[in-house]
């Protein structure tokens, strides 16, 4: 995963680089936490452009990292996703809690 | 797995959580032998890899163990059968709702039958506290225009 912040726009991008599974979410959550917590940023996104493959593990990650970015009082979103990674969004409901295009 | 199949394979691996994405991909590339869709496709993995996932988390909770894979191929439907030895689920219709999960401290989602469910065409979750549990999931694969032949 890759992390930039721009400090204007108090803006974090989380770039997952990786398919997002039990395996790999501890990671992926271990460092996420990180920057989120460094920077508590009023607006966090995740982007998922280079995400081929996503099971419910993804899901219980994301909505984790939701609740710590709302404590913070900021906003979270996730872009470029994959039919087939947005097919389980809907499935969940996560697009009435959480931006997701 | 009993009954007749025009193929079949069968798979054992240890329960860690690199094996996920080992198994789906596996899975993946023996359901490629009936020409699914990308998204066909894309179901398959996601379905073994909730069922894959459970068997290391819930059956064995992360401790050692063998999770098993059979699959066979019947006309254009592959039966996906994953199961465990490991501690098994008192009540399989509450394990199987949207949402139910018994581990909510690990952030997990409680969507994994439900995926299964709704990813394959059939499933059913077999079970014995103590002895194991086995998933066994099929799917169809539809034929498309692209296997049409045209004559002139
Ligand atoms: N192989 C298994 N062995 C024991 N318990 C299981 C197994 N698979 C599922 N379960 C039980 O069913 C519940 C629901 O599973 P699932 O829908 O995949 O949600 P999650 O994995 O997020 O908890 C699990 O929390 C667990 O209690
Ligand atoms: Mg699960």
């Amino acid at each position: 995963m890759n992390a930039t912040y721009n400090k204007e726009d108090k803006l974090l991008i989380l770039e997952i680089t990786e398919e997002i599974d039990h395996h790999t979410t501890e990671k992926i959550r271990r460092k996420a936490d990180y920057e989120i917590e460094r920077f508590s940023p009023k607006r966090t996104i995740f982007d998922f452009n280079k995400v081929t493959f996503m099971d419910s593990a993804g899901i219980g990650m994301l909505i984790g990292r939701y609740k710590l970015v709302t404590m913070l009082g900021g906003t979270m979103e996730m872009v470029h996703v994959k039919p087939s990674i947005m097919k389980i969004f809907e499935m969940c409901g996560i697009p009435k809690i959480i931006k997701v295009g | 797995m009993k009954g007749i199949y025009e193929n079949y394979m069968k798979l054992e691996f240890a329960s860690k959580s690199n094996n996920e994405a080992f198994a789906r991909i596996a899975v993946a590339a023996f359901a490629s032998q009936l020409d699914p869709s990308i998204e066909e496709l894309a179901d398959i993995k996601t379905a073994v890899s909730e069922a894959v996932t459970n068997c290391i988390i819930h059956g064995y909770e992360e401790k050692d163990g063998i999770v098993k894979i059979e699959c066979m191929i019947l006309a254009n439907t592959i039966s996906i059968e994953i199961s465990d030895t490991g501690k098994g689920i008192e009540d399989i219709e509450t394990a199987k709702e949207p949402l139910y999960t018994s581990k909510p401290d690990l952030e997990r989602s409680g969507m994994g039958f439900t995926i299964m469910e709704s990813f394959m065409d059939e499933m059913k979750v077999e079970s014995v506290l103590g002895l194991g549990t086995k998933v066994t999931m099929k799917k169809m694969i539809k034929k498309e225009a692209k296997e049409e032949s045209t004559y002139v």
